[in-house]
């Protein structure tokens, strides 16, 4: 299967490259975009049954400081 | 002799050797030995391992030496990390916190003031508790953080080994935190560099007292 795994800062740990993208928007003309945060995206093909949370948990985010979601355990066309 | 790991992408081992050699025998050790033999000390030194992709030290702690650090430092036997060293046992559950991105997300390069909180441990038996150490800091990852929850614990029981002096603090860590010890106190990790200030040619030579501690804090070699 195929999965996706997205990770991002956990809520209240200052983000400072989503601040810095949050400071460069309204210079661009992008006005009313607030709270940006910026993560990370995994993909990643594995067999049936692989134990993906604990993929996450020991290598792929740190859970100290980030929170994961796995997303689109889709098909082989996914 | 003290046991310095290279990983692939580590950039500091040859100072950190130097700085050994001030005050034992020092050899590399290559991240797929899997054996300590019967080193007095090891040191993580600083650089990017693995080229520090996923997040700072986060694959270094699979590398074969790392299980070989595991059961060093479950002996008691005295460890220290510098820097990207001090990411990888972070990562690796032998020191608490992780390390952030610099709040001010540019890599600082310089001399900072670094006070001693705790003479007990491994990396600093030969410092005065409230010694000030000139000690420079070169990183883009070095925000400490621990939930507060755990910061107060940490606090309570004293983990915090080295704190920046007021106003040195370079990237934002909570509480100025700039080095930490596990429990035992025989595995201490920091941002700052001890082994490119051991010499008054380069500025200071504050960062031999962490070298001299190791020396120190070893056992006896086994007989």
């Amino acid at each position: 299967m195929k999965a996706r795994v997205l990770i991002r800062p956990k809520e209240g740990i200052l983000d400072p490259q989503g601040k810095a993208v949050e400071r460069a928007l309204p210079a661009l003309g992008f006005d009313g975009v607030s709270h940006v945060r910026v993560g990370r995206l995994v993909e990643l093909e594995a067999e049936d049954g692989a134990d993906l949370e604990a993929l996450c948990e020991k290598l792929l985010a740190n859970p100290l400081i980030e929170d994961y979601e796995i997303l689109s355990t889709g098909s082989e066309s996914g | 002799m003290i046991g310095v790991l290279q990983f692939p992408g580590s950039c500091d081992e040859r100072d950190a050797v130097l700085a050994c050699e001030r005050v034992d025998e020092a050899r590399l050790v290559w991240h797929r030995e899997a054996e300590l033999g019967d080193l007095a000390a090891v040191v993580i030194p600083g650089g990017f391992s693995y080229g520090d992709y996923l997040r700072a030290g986060a694959i270094a702690r699979f590398a074969p030496a790392m299980e070989a650090v595991r059961e060093f430092a479950a002996a008691g036997r005295p460890v220290l990390g510098i820097c990207n060293g001090f990411q990888v046992l972070c990562e690796a559950g032998l020191l608490p916190g992780a390390l952030l991105p610099n709040a001010g997300l540019r890599f600082v390069c310089r001399q900072v003031e670094v006070e001693v909180e705790r003479t007990d441990t491994a990396a600093t038996a030969a410092c005065q508790r409230g010694d000030r150490l000139s000690i420079p800091v070169k990183h883009l990852s070095g925000r400490w953080f621990a939930p507060p929850q755990a910061l107060a614990e940490l606090e309570e029981s004293g983990r915090i080994v080295f704190r920046y002096a007021a106003g040195e603090n370079p990237n934002g860590s909570v509480a100025d935190v700039a080095g930490m010890a596990n429990e035992r106190g025989n595995v201490v990790g920091l941002m700052p560099h001890p082994e490119h200030a051991v010499d008054p040619l380069t500025g200071s030579a504050d960062g031999l007292k962490l070298f001299e501690s190791l020396v120190r804090s070893a056992a006896p070699a086994a007989v």
